[in-house]
């Protein structure tokens, strides 16, 4: 809708890039949360420096609003190719909000094995949690109307646009 | 009572008359038409402005159960029905004479509706041994039957239609072969198949009707036949009747509206003994009933309590409740197929009556005082709490139909009254 | 009147009981089938479980005894963290003057949220759906000869998985059609997602007169209608069928019917075998197909706990 008065996403990628280089594990696995999140592992893996292997979690079956959104119409399979025994996971999504479906996303991540540490990387910091849930790594903050739903788009060549819609009437 | 029928138009299919013009009853019998008899004081005038006066319905298939008389006498009285022929399949079976004499005489006692036993052909109905057909006939059996128990033994049948028509008995039959039927509980068909549900094969109609017709015959037997369900058996009777065979036939009025279709997702209110057939079926019915091939048109009225109903279908009690539908179902009936209502009333009131040979089903002077008053420009929805049978259980639930019975006299009682 | 609305969907169009495959629109098999992917990974996990239906109370109400189709729908419920309780009612309470909607009402009262439901009878899944509580979902887990969804949609699950484009295929189910409720799942599954040839084979005793009429080739020949399908479904002939007026004996059905290597060998080489279970070795099935290399029927019994489980984690988040 009115993209053009939203900030560029490629220069919070660029920062939030910039944020973790030197703090995350030179190993660290990343694990994109769907959608928006799993774009931003892969370009994060490609363009951070040593091995980070890639994961991908779909949060549906472990969100808590089942019986008043119902199951996504979409599910994606989760995709975590490495133990995560013991590992050093990097969390990471688009846009941080309530915290519930990063809670959602931890709890998952906890079925699959027992990690070293858990940090958490996002995009966009656009307050409002309702969960004790902090970013390790925040592109920026970001002031939406509530009424706004605020995700990560990715244009055709891969860049990142972020838009706003009115959350979805069920 | 003295009641005078006012401003209604007198439709009487058995004297072709159809006019405007007011009717007399007295001690039960109709006193005059036209103007009041010298010195005329009335107890009661029922007002038919926009009304059909017509003869009280007759109809040819009411099943009751011990317990429910009073409902369903409420029920025929509501429908404008004033004769009703009962089916032998009570509880117990109507055949002996004294079961006979009770369910009349407690049927006498509610001034409604002239109840008219079948008799069973056979004790029990199990099929076996012949019932006590002349003594049931002075009981008042007007006819004897074997209600939903076919004889599945032909040299029984056959001697049971010699037996009956000795004393000039008429026998009724509905036309199904046992062992092609077993277990089936809708008509054999895609819809059936479908739903998986166990088939009736049409074939089970035609080849018990070919036995019927054929000892019927050799016999000389008067055969009717209950319940038609299937377009070949209709051709069939088509071709008996104009070979000269002594056989007339009836058919449930819902079987003119409804197909297997209608079961959709397993109504219950569908399950019906016959089952409900294909539009072919259908159709072939409707023409039959228009051709005269079928002479009645019947309700086969058969209430069942909600629990019997509220059962997956197979499982499910057959049968509906109809009384109360007969009217306003014949109706919508000659509507769809363009007939003008004085001549459908007939297959209600004069075809019926002549099938059971009842002096009932007209309109004439010093005839018995059984009358109904209804209008057919008015609607009704049928509803269960409208329903004043014991049975609830109809297809037609929440069906708007043509119809609203205002009054009916039976035996020159007002038996019901539509409140103002 | 109460009958003749769709009663599987709610105002949104959305799956509010599943209780039979004709009349499902084919974007909600999909959406069922691609949920159901999700699932497998999960059921592949050391940790089996998704805190899902946390909360919700599933009853397997089974008429019908099975002990088999039971346990896949508990283990379903269970993986995704609902309370299931099993109650074999198998005619005996209902034989003691309760009613089913009295079993219903009750089962309600203790605040159920879904009913899996098997009965013996075709329709009682839609006499539990009209009475239910709006909040209640009811699947149907077999009833009579109607239909058996869920083992409908994990055969699409299955042939999808290893055929992928329904388009393309030729699929033959062979046997007792006329009494089997998976045929008819399987019949308006494979129509709705556009399996262009569809064939039933069987001796006329066991198929309905009217199966053309369900969009199926109806072949006498085993040998002719296995000529060229991809995926082949052998049903279950009943031990009671076996030998009377339907069928003279077991043996003579497997020499006319029964599935062997030789037979087999007329379907396409990459042809794949299904088989709803328990399987009559010998009758139906030879051991030699049923453990050989194009049998699907493991695999089968695998991918059923991820559709029963998409299933219920569909239903459970639609709201009326």
């Amino acid at each position: 809708m009115s993209e053009h008065l939203l900030p560029d996403a490629e220069l919070l990628f660029a920062t939030l890039k910039e944020r973790m280089a030197p703090a995350i594990a030179y190993d660290a696995r990343l694990v994109g949360v769907y959608s928006g999140g799993a774009w931003l592992a892969d370009r994060l893996a490609a363009e951070l420096d040593g091995e980070h292997p890639v994961g991908y979690i779909d949060v549906s079956f472990y969100r808590d609003d089942l019986a008043t959104s119902g199951l996504k119409a979409t599910v994606r399979s989760t995709q975590i190719p490495f133990s995560v025994q013991d590992a050093h996971i990097v969390l990471v999504d688009d846009v941080l909000f309530t915290g519930r479906s990063i809670r959602a996303a931890v709890n998952t991540l906890f079925d699959y094995g027992r990690p070293a540490s858990v940090q958490l990387a996002v995009l966009v910091d656009r307050g409002g949690r309702e969960l004790p849930i902090a970013a390790d790594y925040v592109g920026a903050p970001l002031i939406v109307a509530r009424e706004l739903m605020l995700a990560l788009d990715r244009h055709d060549d891969g860049t990142f646009v972020l838009t706003t819609e009115p959350w979805k009437a069920r | 009572m003295k009641i005078a029928i006012r401003n209604g138009r007198l439709i009487d299919p058995a004297s072709g008359s159809d006019r405007q013009v007011d009717v007399f009853i007295a001690a039960g019998r109709i006193v005059a038409i036209g103007e009041a008899p010298s010195g005329w004081h009335g107890n009661r005038d029922i007002d038919a402005s926009g009304c059909i006066v017509a003869p009280g319905l007759v109809d040819l298939a009411v099943h009751v159960k011990r317990g429910t008389l009073a409902t369903e006498m409420a029920a025929a009285a509501a429908g404008g029905v004033t004769s009703m022929v009962c089916s032998p399949d009570t509880d117990p079976v109507l055949d002996e004479p004294g079961l006979v004499d009770m369910l009349r005489w407690r049927a006498q006692s509610f001034h409604g509706a002239r109840l008219h036993p079948l008799g069973a052909l056979t004790k029990e109905l199990a099929g076996e041994q012949l019932a006590e057909l002349s003594k049931l006939s002075l009981a008042g059996c007007i006819a004897f039957s074997q209600a939903d128990k076919p004889i599945v033994d032909h040299q029984v049948l056959l001697r049971a239609m010699q037996y009956a028509t000795t004393f000039g008995f008429a026998v009724w039959l509905r036309p199904e072969e046992t062992h092609l039927a077993k277990g089936g509980v809708a008509h054999e068909g895609e819809m059936a198949t479908r739903l998986g549900l166990a088939g009736i094969p049409s074939s089970a109609e035609i080849i018990a009707l070919a036995t019927h017709l054929e000892l019927a015959r050799v016999t000389g037997t008067r055969l009717h036949v209950c319940r038609v369900s299937t377009a070949d058996a209709v051709e069939m009777l088509r071709e008996a009747k104009r070979r000269g065979i002594r056989v007339s036939a009836d058919v449930a009025v819902h079987q003119l509206h409804l197909t297997d279709v209608d079961i959709g997702h397993f109504d219950t209110q569908c399950r019906l003994t016959p089952p409900l057939r294909s539009a072919r079926d259908r159709d072939a019915l409707r023409a039959g009933v228009l051709d005269g091939t079928i002479d009645a048109i019947v309700s086969d009225h058969t209430p069942r309590p909600d629990g019997s109903k509220q059962l997956p279908f197979a499982e499910a009690a057959p049968g509906a409740s109809g009384l109360e539908t007969l009217l306003s179902l014949t109706l919508r009936f000659a509507d769809a197929v363009g007939v003008d209502p004085a001549q459908a009333l007939a297959w209600i009131t004069q075809r019926p009556a002549g099938v059971a040979n009842l002096s009932a089903g007209r309109i004439a002077l010093d005839a018995p005082a059984d009358l109904c008053v209804f209008d057919a420009t008015a609607y009704r929805i049928v509803n269960r709490a409208g329903l004043r049978s014991a049975g609830k259980n109809s297809p037609f639930l929440g069906y708007e139909l043509p119809g609203v019975v205002r009054a009916t006299v039976a035996g020159g009682h007002i038996a019901y009254e539509l409140a103002a | 009147m109460l009958a003749r609305k769709n009663l599987q969907l709610n105002e949104h169009g959305d799956l509010h009981h599943l209780l039979a495959i004709e009349g499902l629109p084919r974007r909600i098999i999909e959406r069922i089938l691609d949920t159901a992917e999700s699932f497998v990974g999960i059921n592949e996990r050391e940790v089996k479980v998704v805190p899902l239906l946390r909360g919700k109370s599933i009853f397997n109400i089974f008429f019908e005894n099975s002990t088999r189709t039971r346990t896949t729908f508990e283990i379903a419920a269970k993986r995704l963290s609902a309370d299931v309780v099993n109650l074999d009612v198998a005619r005996s309470s209902t034989s003691k003057g309760e009613t089913i909607l009295d079993t219903i009402a009750n089962l309600t009262a203790m605040h159920a949220d879904m009913f899996v439901v098997r009965h013996s009878e075709s329709g009682a899944p839609y006499l539990i759906a009209q009475h239910a509580a709006p909040h209640v979902h009811v699947v149907n887990a077999g009833d009579g000869r109607h239909e058996h969804p869920t083992q409908g949609l994990l055969d699409m699950f299955t042939i999808r998985h290893y055929k992928k484009d329904f388009t393309r295929l030729t699929v033959a189910i062979v046997g007792d059609v006329l009494h089997s409720r998976v045929a008819r799942s399987q019949i308006h599954a494979l129509t709705t997602l556009g399996v262009p040839e569809l064939r039933v084979i069987g001796p006329r005793t066991l198929l309905p007169l009217d199966a053309e009429r369900l969009g199926v080739r109806v072949f006498d020949s085993l040998d002719e209608g296995l000529k060229g399908v991809d995926v082949v479904t052998m049903l279950r002939l009943q031990n009671e069928r076996m030998s009377g007026a339907l069928l003279p004996s077991a043996s003579e059905y497997f020499a006319r019917y029964g599935l062997t290597p030789q037979r087999l060998a007329l379907a396409k080489p990459d042809a794949i075998v299904l088989h709803p279970g328990p399987m009559n070795r010998g009758v139906e099935i030879d051991s030699a197909v049923a453990d050989g290399a194009q049998s699907v029927i493991l695999p089968q019994v695998t991918f059923g706990i991820a559709v029963r489980m998409a299933v219920m984690a569909i239903l459970a988040g639609a709201t009326r």
